[in-house]
């Protein structure tokens, strides 16, 4: 298959009058199918998401199975929003993106996007379907078995293959500033998740395996892998992402080239130290630790450097915010980004994290990430490539968009506040002490606390869950019934390079 | 910076994507490396000795339910962490641990030192039913490890394990079968098997020494854990790290 896919990609695309041939030469298919799935596996991992934050409010939701308990469903709603929902979406956007800011058809042709569409989510069946029936490494976020992290690598390797390929081919001089970050964060997960993953299958009839790091050293593979998830796959890719919707919605260059050099060398450079973080006041050692942390802050930087490039492009347009909805997902999403990779540093700080780990403080603080940033710059994105995938005026309904909005606006809200009070007074009682210098709490006790945090966060999600329905149904709309558009226009190739910012 | 200019980089793809491998190495190198070069990464204590065969299968059902997604098992070193948990973890008491299970979240509390802190009649009647026992537990229920053991393989485990760098002995895998069998029943005769493993106890963790399940693989590991280090007899110079 990858082999004919090759073959495909290397003939010459049809020729014919150049502008309007070259229109019809992007490859589009796979990428409407990425755009279906990302929807699809949102919703799928939501609701995970909400099932499992209801079963800490409710345990009896864990229905007595083995296969619906909170530590079997847990990695299914990680996986689902995090590799399936935000590796969907980065699939659809950057095969998009690249393709039009090279001004090249994708490199191996619908073959090798269709190749990578079903290969991305026979990884994601098959993941899936191992967590629920106990098949796992026991590493978060690095979850999957052996058999499952090699078809990812195969698959992993034609999308560099793609995505380079489709950039050489390119008839821009210069590469994009999408595609750096892209770029990045292809090369950086490979690293990652080989990394990490070197493990020995017990017999190769056996689906368990064992790693061959342990203890303290798999400690710190794990966690440099983790937070670089976090950092490339959650972050690069995104902002990947950010560097081409925003300009486009916005209709405005993106405000500083010089700045997306500097942020781009210099976020990448410190990401991949800040892993030890996660590993505060553990049997980790102490150098490790404080490097950590040092460049956890350090990290702050590039980051807001980035959110300020993102949202200074809207410079000019700022009116843009109140007339189109899709925009203001993609520019909230950017100011959740700045408030998350601020909240962050100031977690790694050690004092701080003496209080904060092991606590729903973490999970407040990833789940303002995931669900304010990634989740509403892919939302901004999906609004903006459906009417242009299906090649529809726009979106159904922008009344939709603006509910979408808000709904999800106050979930996000009401999870991350409840998190921060459940987090911050479980970390209190945890350390309280009586007038006679006992422990004043039982570890149960801090669990019996939690409980109205926990309904408050089940109703957040609820919320988060909700909108992405109203999505569905706009999108649905949208391919359905929204209002053809003129051929040509609607897949224009893109034009928002940075040498225009100049 | 006339010396410098970007063009030359983000017109040049392989250029590009070498540099930015590059910098994105360095890190994980300086960070990674050292933990295995540096001989203080581990502590110079006695008594951590790789998990029984029961122990070892009982780790694979902690992992396989993902009870690391609620329990940490990495006692810090704070005041109300010794009086609630204990000792303060060290590095030497997980080097056979493949993979770690330090965890990141407590909705549940710490088990590194779990061990002997309950009965074993406590632990196996709380992974059936949690709130039986602890009434504000959230914790789901395990009855279904009431089932027999699959442990046909286990001596392909052991050898798995030594491959990559677990001292288990000829000796042990060729009796591992009957080592994990000799642990679950508390008449059986183990002489072997107590030479084989320091401290390891014999017991019907599951209250049934009929059979080998599930919760007795799960409760021998969980009485094991945190117990293997004598701290009595560990002086700070042993748990300097670099």
């Amino acid at each position: 298959m990858s082999a004919t896919g090759y073959a495909a990609g290397l003939a010459a695309p049809a020729t014919g009058t150049p502008s309007a041939v070259r229109v019809d030469a992007y490859v589009e298919a796979p990428i409407r199918a990425f755009a279906i799935a990302t929807v699809f596996w949102g919703v799928v991992g939501f609701l995970m998401g909400v099932l499992i934050a209801s079963q800490l409010a409710w345990p009896l939701l864990n229905l007595d199975l083995e296969w619906t308990t909170f530590g079997r469903l847990r990695p299914v709603h990680t996986s689902a929003v995090i590799f399936a929902f935000g590796g969907n979406a980065l699939f659809c956007t950057s095969l998009y993106v690249v393709q039009r800011t090279c001004r090249a058809r994708l490199f191996g042709g619908e073959p090798m996007g269709w190749f990578l569409f079903w290969g991305y989510q026979f990884v994601i069946v098959a993941a899936a379907l191992g967590y629920v029936l106990g098949v796992t490494q026991g590493k978060e976020y690095a979850e999957p078995e052996w058999y499952v992290d090699l078809w990812l690598t195969v698959v992993w390797v034609h999308y560099l293959v793609a995505f380079g390929g489709t950039i050489l081919r390119r008839e821009e001089p210069h590469i994009y500033v999408a595609n750096w970050f892209y770029l990045a964060f292809i090369v950086t997960v490979a690293m990652l998740h080989i990394g990490n993953n070197l493990a020995l299958p017990i017999t190769l009839g056996h689906s368990k395996s064992y790693g061959l790091a342990s203890g303290v050293q798999d400690a710190m593979i794990q966690w440099w892998y983790g937070h670089n998830a976090v950092g490339f796959f959650l972050t690069a890719g995104f902002l990947g992402m950010m560097y081409y919707f925003i300009p486009k919605q916005a209709e405005r260059p993106v405000y500083s080239y010089r700045l997306s050099i500097v942020h781009f060398w210099s976020l990448i450079f410190l990401y991949i130290w800040a892993g030890p973080h996660h590993l505060h006041y553990t049997a980790l050692p102490d150098w490790a630790q404080t490097l950590g942390m040092v460049f956890s802050i350090m990290l702050w930087m590039p980051s807001w450097g980035g959110m300020i490039n993102g949202v200074m492009t809207l410079s000019g347009a700022w009116d843009k915010l109140r007339t189109n909805p899709s925009l203001r997902f993609s520019v909230t999403a950017v100011g959740f980004y700045g408030m998350s990779t601020f909240e962050g540093p100031v977690m790694s700080i050690k004092a701080v994290n003496a209080l904060s780990h092991y606590t729903d403080w973490t999970i407040g603080h990833v789940h303002s990430g995931a669900m304010g940033w990634v989740g509403f710059v892919t939302f901004g994105a999906m609004y903006w490539l459906f009417p242009r995938l299906w090649n529809k005026k726009g979106v159904w309904s922008e009344k939709l968009i603006s509910w979408h909005f808000w709904i999800a606006t106050l979930g996000i809200v009401l999870y991350i506040t409840a998190m921060w009070v459940s987090g911050i007074l479980q970390g209190l009682m945890w350390r309280a002490y009586d007038e006679n210098g006992f422990l004043q709490y039982s570890f149960i006790e801090t669990v019996a606390a939690m409980h109205p945090y926990y309904v408050i966060r089940t109703l957040g999600g609820v919320l988060y869950l909700s909108g992405a329905l109203i999505m569905v149904y706009n999108l649905w709309m949208t391919v359905t019934r929204g209002e053809q558009a003129e051929a040509v226009a609607a897949s224009a190739p893109g034009a928002a390079v940075p040498a225009a910012a100049e | 910076m006339k010396w410098f200019n970007h063009a030359k980089i983000e017109t040049n793809l392989i250029l590009m994507g070498v540099l930015t491998l590059i910098t994105v190495s360095i890190g994980g190198l300086a960070q990674i490396v050292p933990l295995f070069t540096v001989a203080t990464t581990i502590e110079r204590v006695e008594g951590v000795r790789p998990y029984t065969p029961l122990e070892l299968a009982g780790r694979n059902i902690y992992i396989r339910e993902g009870c690391y997604v609620c329990h940490s098992q990495m006692v810090r070193p704070f005041r109300d962490e010794l009086e609630r948990y204990g000792h303060f973890s060290l590095a030497a008491e997980s080097m056979y641990d493949h993979p770690f299970q330090w965890g990141s979240k407590r909705s549940g509390p710490d088990l590194a030192r779990v061990g002997g802190r309950y009965s074993d009649d406590w632990q196996a009647a709380h992974l059936r039913s949690p709130r039986a026992v602890v009434p504000e537990s959230i914790m789901p229920p395990y009855a279904f490890l009431d089932r027999p053991l699959a442990y046909a393989d286990i001596a392909d485990h052991l050898r798995a394990q030594r491959a990559i760098g677990v001292p288990y002995t000829d000796e042990m895998i060729a009796n591992a079968r009957a080592d994990l069998e000799a642990q679950a029943r508390p008449e059986a005769d183990a002489s072997g098997f107590q030479g084989r493993y320091a401290r390891a106890r014999q017991a019907a963790f599951d209250g049934d020494p009929a059979r080998v399940t599930e919760m007795d693989a799960l409760v021998a590991y969980l009485q094991m854990l945190g117990t293997l280090v004598q701290f009595r007899d560990v002086t700070p110079e042993q748990l300097r790290q670099q």
